[in-house]
């Protein structure tokens, strides 16, 4: 079978297409391009002949559509015939629907649409905010409620997710924690042998770790590993119907879903960080002594000499705060999951980026507070 | 490509001794049948009794344990992966849900296999995207929606306007009308059969739905026990088989037939 073309007559003002060959999708790009090039100029009547076509498909049938719409509308009088019958079905549907609307006339966007989405933005986010809040308040009600009632915690769920969210993720912070504990020791020993004063790397390794980067870099591997999860499973409970079906049967999304895994990370956060603190200070301190001349108990004492209570009290007292943070927003953006698929992807980012963004804002507001008090 | 290079009568997918099997549960065993050109075959059968596994296995995406399965001629057990890619652009699929791309709009999802399969230029092939949308006969400003804004019927139609986008000759259906109304699901129907008619399709349609199997299949495929038995539907009303007689005569197929 040869590839559709046409043979194209001209008699005075008559104009004689005769269509042969296969007239299908693999044809349609050279055919289009030929077809398009035909022009009105001087006239008055065309008859477009399918009689020799072999094949013919959509595609073919609507170049043949086109063709003649374009030429009637340039005022020639257009005369299509000769399909064979197996030919003139798909011809006659496709003249059937008809021509395709007009595209609507696509909009420039404007520096007004800029303002426009600035401002749409800001007030997205001002919303978002005070949802996030009214949330707040309905989990501390919940829980106020649960309090009178404490048959009512969920305490198998409760455990559940203490082993997902703590147990589980001890092999990963226990490392990053390390890992960071080695850097910080590489770090200040570089920067104090200048000066001569090796040993205050022990003193920045102690109190930089315990005040700041162990709580923070627990608090944003537990927001990426737990939140995340968190919003995934509600979410995906939100797309099945099954929070719905929850609230038919006269059952509490918060008691059931939010509490238990808030609860949980409150708990585990703390310990883990604990964990941290411990896996830091170790990583550091073998580092330390591998870069300077220093033995186990003149490292110790070194630390204890620059760490006191409250060193280690400051970072562990973050962590309930930024634990019910990350538990609070990822159970909040979970239950705001919307039908598809896609909201649930969306979210499920958001939940991480808005609870670290959050978890770094309180440490800010812990900083100044602790400043304040003198710790 | 409307024109199947295969000879009348010959079939189209022609299925041997398929068996395949999950684990140790086996769906299909020893099953056998022929799509002819040119007929709308209705796939019938209970939940869990491999149904859609039967169209899956056909599009290759599971593995069959035993058994060939030949679709335009051509054994898909040993297809090259050029050869694959050659053999689907002869088919299009609507699965279950639509399965539209969600992030891309109903135009662009017809548009797609324009632009993955052809060189067609731009211009043509947002010709042949509109055309197709509506010649399932979705409104003009379904084009630029979601799908995720679109109902389960206009998701259906869209599925098929992407399926037919290739003018291919086999179109393969899972459910078409379930989750629609009555009303949707009869102008499903109809889409169908005047598609299958005008374009010279040949459809292979998984279905629960009765009055689908009546109203516009050539023939009946059940899948019982394993295999499947095939027959018009005034056969299939003969049958004698348990489930095939409780299917047809029940109070549903009855009411069905009725009308």
């Amino acid at each position: 079978m040869k590839p559709g073309w046409f043979e194209e007559t001209r008699d005075g003002d008559r104009l004689v297409l005769a269509a042969v060959g296969a007239w299908t999708i693999d044809a349609a790009g050279p055919l289009d391009a030929a077809l398009r090039r035909l022009s009105a100029d001087g006239l008055s009547a065309a008859r477009i002949d399918l009689g020799g076509i072999e094949a013919l498909d959509t595609a073919g049938a609507w170049l043949l559509v086109r063709t003649g719409r374009v030429l009637a509308e340039a005022g020639v009088e257009v005369t299509i015939g000769g399909a064979a019958p197996r030919h003139a079905q798909i011809f006659d549907r496709v003249v059937e629907v008809g021509p395709p609307p007009p595209l609507p006339p696509a909009r420039r966007a404007t520096a007004v649409d800029a303002v426009a989405r600035l401002g749409k933005q800001v007030v997205d986010a001002v919303r978002q905010g005070r949802d996030l809040l009214a949330f707040f308040g309905a989990v501390v009600v919940t829980a106020l409620r649960v309090l009178v009632h404490p048959g009512r915690i969920r305490f198998v769920s409760f455990v559940h997710h203490l082993e997902q969210a703590g147990l589980n993720a001890l092999p990963i912070v226990g490392l990053v924690a390390f890992l960071i504990g080695v850097v910080v020791a590489y770090q200040g020993v570089d920067q104090f042998r200048r000066f001569g004063v090796q040993i205050f790397t022990v003193n920045l390794l102690g109190i930089s770790v315990l005040r700041e980067l162990g709580i923070l870099i627990t608090a944003i591997l537990v927001a990426g590993r737990s939140g995340s999860a968190y919003t995934a499973q509600i979410g995906t409970m939100q797309v099945n119907e099954e929070v719905d079906a929850m609230r038919t049967l006269g059952l509490d999304p918060i008691e059931l879903l939010v509490l238990p895994r808030i609860l949980a990370l409150i708990v585990a956060l703390p310990l883990l960080t604990f964990f941290a603190d411990i896996m830091a200070v170790f990583g550091g301190g073998v580092m330390s002594m591998m870069l300077i001349d220093l033995t186990v108990p003149r490292f110790l004492r070194q630390l204890q000499e620059a760490v006191g209570l409250w060193t280690f009290w400051v970072g562990i007292i973050k962590a309930p705060v930024f634990a019910f943070l990350i538990g609070m927003v990822g159970c909040f953006e979970g239950l705001r999951v919307r039908g598809s698929a896609e909201s649930l992807g969306q979210l499920t980012t958001r939940s991480v980026v808005e609870s670290i963004f959050l978890v770094i804002v309180f440490d800010a507001l812990f900083s100044i507070l602790f400043s304040r008090l003198g710790i | 490509m409307a024109e199947a290079p295969t000879e009348a009568g010959e079939p189209v997918i022609s299925i041997r001794g398929l068996r395949t099997r999950f684990g140790r549960q086996v769906v299909h065993d020893g099953l056998d049948l022929d799509v002819l050109p040119g007929e709308i075959l209705g796939v019938a059968g209970g939940s869990g009794s491999g149904k859609s596994v039967l169209l899956r296995t056909i599009l290759g995406l599971n593995r069959p344990a035993a058994g060939t399965i030949a679709v335009l001629g051509q054994d898909i057990g040993r297809l090259s992966e050029a050869g694959w890619r050659r053999l689907e652009e002869h088919w299009g699929v609507l699965f279950q849900g639509g399965a539209l791309f969600s992030s891309l709009t109903v135009a662009q999802n017809v548009e797609l296999p324009f632009k993955e399969k052809t060189d067609l230029p731009p211009g043509l092939i947002a010709e042949l995207a509109r055309l197709k949308i509506e010649m399932v006969g979705l409104p003009a400003d379904a084009a630029a929606k979601y799908p995720a804004q679109l109902s389960g019927g206009m998701r259906k139609r869209a599925g098929i306007a992407r399926a037919l986008a290739l003018d291919p000759e086999i179109l393969f259906l899972d459910e078409p009308t379930s989750g629609l109304d009555p009303i949707g699901a009869a102008e499903v129907d109809e889409l169908v059969r005047g598609l299958q008619q005008s374009l010279g399709l040949t459809v292979f349609m998984v279905t629960h739905d009765l009055d689908s199997l009546r109203a516009i299949c050539d023939r009946v495929a059940v899948l019982v026990d394993k295999r499947i038995k095939v027959g018009t539907m005034a056969q299939m009303l003969r049958d004698d088989h348990p489930w095939i007689h409780a299917y047809f005569h029940g109070p549903r197929g009855r009411a069905a037939l009725a009308g």
